[in-house]
């Protein structure tokens, strides 16, 4: 009897910090600090790789923020598009063009002083505006909110069920049907133009990797094909 | 202790981390001399803004009363990651092009079009 309340008051007490810990600012500040120092490490490394991973690191935590924020569908979107498709997107470009010598492009010092100057004067600007405001300092409610995919899927159709009827009244055209098809066709045009844009082109000057490279080895000669060595042959014979 | 310091979450605290993703997207696209570099800058940059967006949108960070933009914001969030991914694929093809042409992705070397 004794024990199983000295049991009962121990876990009591443990469990007792864990509830007063304000779990949404916890992790608001574990995505925050990923999210900024990726987004830092990507200025200030120079080598191609290692900015595309903390490019991802960066993203990742961004999606996580987007899920505190309780945007969960366009959280998800972000991990698909951003994480799953522009990233292997772009370490593909990195492998595709890595050389030794342009894996890391040294930027010149005084560009980075000069830059240095120009992040500080933008990010004092924009922290002045973003505390300035008295409303965006309010703290957050913690509001039960519904799942955003079927307002957001009902709006991308034409249709708003997030306001209410006297607003849509007053403005009837508040749905997105029409930014929804033209980025449709937007994004088919785009498709269509990069896979246009990075054909392989037959060319007729050799382009200054092939002459670097076939610069070691000598071109092969290259034997004239049996068709080719009769056709030779029968103009020859033609010609006699 | 620090999270007292922080204390509770409003739409400020998104705001400095996008404006923090805002200028180091910025200077990205202004230091690096690889073509890469500029596009992962630029893919910061628009970052920065959605987490805004979101950040305005979100009823759940609002103070008191509706937030301003309601489901406008993430609607504007995810037109902004559609058109990323499109400019991604046509500045990958462009870079691709250019490194087939030139033999570099330096940035710098980019100056056919001098006059």
């Amino acid at each position: 009897m004794d024990l199983t309340t000295n049991c009962l008051l121990a876990l009591h007490l443990a469990t007792l910090p864990m509830a007063l810990i304000d779990w949404h600012a916890a992790f608001f500040l574990l995505f925050a600090l990923v999210a900024c120092g990726a987004a830092v490490m990507v200025v200030l490394t120079d080598n191609v790789v290692r900015m595309a991973l903390h490019l991802v690191l960066s993203l990742g935590a961004t999606a996580g923020l987007f899920f505190l924020a309780g945007a969960e569908f366009v959280g998800s979107m972000q991990l698909m598009i951003y994480v799953g498709g522009t990233l292997v997107l772009l370490v593909f470009g990195v492998m595709l063009t890595a050389q030794t010598k342009l894996v890391t492009l040294q930027t010149p010092p005084g560009d980075r002083v000069l830059a240095g100057i120009l992040a500080a004067a933008l990010l004092a600007v924009l922290v002045q505006s973003a505390v300035s405001i008295e409303p965006w300092r309010q703290p957050g409610r913690a509001v039960t909110q519904p799942p955003t995919a079927t307002p957001l899927g009902m709006a991308l159709v034409g249709v708003r069920v997030d306001r209410q009827p006297v607003e849509v009244e007053s403005r009837p055209r508040s749905g997105y049907l029409l930014p929804f098809e033209i980025v449709s066709v937007h994004l088919l045009v785009v498709l269509v133009g990069a896979a246009y844009l990075a054909r392989a082109k037959r060319r007729r000057t050799p382009r200054p990797i092939d002459v670097v490279a076939s610069a070691d080895p000598p071109p092969p000669v290259r034997q004239p094909r049996r068709e080719e060595r009769e056709a030779a042959s029968v103009l020859v014979g033609g010609g006699q | 202790m620090i999270l007292a310091a922080v204390g509770s979450i409003g739409v400020t605290h998104y705001l400095l981390v996008g404006g923090l993703m805002f200028t180091a997207g910025v200077v990205c696209m202004a230091v690096k001399r690889n073509a890469l570099g500029v596009l992962m800058g630029i893919e910061l940059v628009l970052n920065g803004a959605n987490i805004n967006f979101v950040a305005f949108g979100s009823s759940y960070l609002a103070g008191e009363g509706r937030s301003p933009l309601g489901l406008d914001g993430e609607v504007m969030a995810l037109f902004v990651i559609l058109l990323a991914a499109a400019e991604a694929a046509v500045a990958l093809a462009i870079t691709l092009n250019f490194y087939n042409n030139h033999g570099t992705v330096d940035v710098d070397r980019a100056d056919d079009l001098r006059g």
